[in-house]
């Protein structure tokens, strides 16, 4: 080892920690910023050690390249609406799992034409970088397009759906042992990477939009994962260390998000959740009525309340009512109510969603609350809002078997004293589940679009 | 080769556990930021890029390598940046500053 070398090692070695470091200051929202900014300076260490790497002898492409990436990066980091974060957290996935691809495919160029110095565990991880980041970036364009809207929400199925993407999968393991075996092949590559493409697509499309925080940190831990793949084929430490980390943190999050919908990884991933509108089963007996509200009547309840927790979900994201909900809260809080925030973790369309959101709108953190903090509180409280959320309230989760949300934790709003609820329209939510929550006695009906009637609630409050 | 492979599978390993030991920490008010800063260090694969966008070993090699490059550099400059612009909104008490 040269002197040179040693030290690009070493410095390699500092970046990782400082990955590490940051990922651990992210612990609490004091020391998060600096945490990411100490990342980020891991990262700086990391490329300009890599420019001293003494097999690079071309600094143009690397310029270039550079400068247009870092360009496009901070375009899109500096405009994108905090609505937008999810499919903006997609995009970058899918772009670090391309890029781990096309590293892995520039490797396989290189050994094909000098066989002789391949050895197995190159030609294996070329193929693992390849298919993963494949997969990685395809599935996560379409995740992306499907959080903005591009791409129908709604889960897309045909006949044998899995068993087709299932065949499509042994062909590409196929491809990837004969490519292994008669390496250099340049029909097998070809077959393999596109296979691997519209594997990607069709691993998706099948997912409905509220499964979507599910997708986004599963193709989070695939990004990761194919970076560690492609540090094999470089060998670089760095590389196989950082991977890992996203891939565990990609790993943790899918876990948290389907204990929280109660439902299995497969179920998620292959069961086309939301394709068939299923009708409420127990509900449909019961005559049932809704009870509206007007403005006036409502900002009473809430004027004169002692207690209110304010329930988010993704309708306040589509109506963009944060910065409203704030200014409800703020007028509350002038008269003495004491507001809190409840979330649920899968509310909105990735984790921590809502947190973002209400934190752009100036809500301080320590009044936002997870399921577990406040779920006992409800019933002390005089109202509980619901500003845009509905599966994540249904009553019917607790003891409803038919019902497909089932077993799912839900947030307690219907201990709370009254209930109110903001909605566009009686139509059901996503998975076209019928909420029970809404034909309770205890919930009024607020409805029209979120921030408007958050508009008139402000007002209404200031007359009172 | 064997001995540089398992050295690197250890590595990955460790690695494995260290991440779920720090990550499973991060309280669920931080997951987005987590998110997007997670996927900027998954852009480290930058170093690859670098190194096979510059070694000249046939334009092929060099195309794959700048398109590798730029999707890299977009996902390190866009996913620190967001992550900073989310955090810096967190705040304990109403108007407070940074």
């Amino acid at each position: 080892m040269t002197l040179r070398e040693v030290l690009i090692a070493l410095a390699y070695m500092i970046a990782s920690a400082c990955f590490v470091l940051g990922l651990m200051w992210l612990q609490s929202p004091k020391r998060a910023r600096a945490g990411n900014l100490l990342s980020s300076l891991g990262m700086l260490v990391a490329i300009v050690a890599t420019l001293f790497v003494s097999g690079i002898k071309d600094y143009t492409i690397i310029i270039i390249g550079s400068l247009i990436g870092s360009a496009i990066g901070a375009v899109m980091a500096s405009t994108v609406p905090m609505t937008a974060m999810p499919q903006m957290v997609g995009l970058f996935n899918g772009f670090g799992g391309g890029a781990s691809a096309l590293v892995a495919a520039a490797e396989f160029f290189k050994y094909a034409a000098n066989p002789s110095a391949l050895t197995l565990d190159v030609s294996i991880t070329i193929m693992l970088a390849l298919i993963v980041g494949a997969v990685t970036f395809s599935g996560s364009m379409i995740a992306a397009g499907k959080l903005q809207g591009v791409v129908n929400e709604r889960p897309i199925t045909y006949p044998y759906q899995n068993f087709i993407n299932l065949i499509l999968f042994l062909t590409i393991v196929a491809a990837a042992i004969f490519l292994i075996v008669n390496f250099g092949n340049p029909w097998a590559f070809l077959y393999l990477t596109v296979a691997a493409l519209i594997f990607g697509v069709l691993f998706t499309i099948p997912i409905g939009g509220a499964d979507m925080p599910v997708v986004i940190c599963f193709l989070n831990a695939l990004s990761g994962v194919a970076a560690a793949m492609a540090g094999f084929v470089i060998k670089n430490n760095a590389l196989i260390i950082a991977g890992s980390l996203v891939g565990a943190s990609g790993v943790i999050l899918t876990q948290i998000m389907c204990w929280a919908m109660n439902r299995p990884i497969t179920n998620v991933l292959f069961g086309a959740f939301g394709a068939v509108v299923t009708a409420g089963s127990s509900a449909t007996a019961v005559a049932k009525t809704v009870r509206p509200i007007q403005a006036d009547e409502a900002a009473i309840l809430l004027g004169y309340a002692q207690l209110v927790i304010i329930v988010p979900g993704y309708g306040m994201a589509v109506s963009q009512a944060q910065h409203a909900v704030r200014q409800l809260a703020d007028e509350l809080q002038k008269r003495g109510v004491t507001v809190k925030y409840a979330i649920h973790p899968v509310a909105g369309r990735m984790p921590g969603h809502m947190n973002v959101l209400l934190a752009e709108a100036n809500v301080p953190y320590d009044q936002l609350y997870d399921m577990d903090q406040i779920n006992d509180e409800f019933q002390n409280a005089d109202v509980a809002l619901i500003v845009g959320a509905n599966d994540v309230v249904n009553p019917a989760a607790r003891h409803d078997k038919s019902s497909p949300i089932y077993g799912m934790p839900i947030l307690n709003a219907d201990h709370a004293k009254q209930i109110i609820v903001l909605k566009r329209s009686m139509n059901p939510g996503f998975a076209g589940i019928e909420n029970e929550l809404f034909y309770n006695e205890k919930t009024r009906m607020l409805f029209g679009d979120a921030k408007e009637s958050l508009t008139k609630l402000i007002n209404e409050l200031k007359n009172i | 080769m064997t001995e540089a492979l398992l050295a690197a599978l250890y590595i990955f390993v460790v690695a494995m556990f260290l991440g779920f030991a720090v990550i499973t920490k991060v309280p669920p008010l931080l997951h987005t930021p987590l998110m997007s800063g997670s996927n900027a260090i998954s852009g480290i694969t930058i170093i690859g890029a670098l190194i096979v966008a510059g070694r000249q070993e046939g334009w092929l090699q060099t195309v794959l390598g700048l398109i590798a490059i730029i999707l890299a550099m977009i996902n390190v400059v866009g996913g620190y940046l967001v992550t900073d612009r989310m955090l810096q909104m967190f705040k304990r008490k109403p108007g407070e500053k940074e």
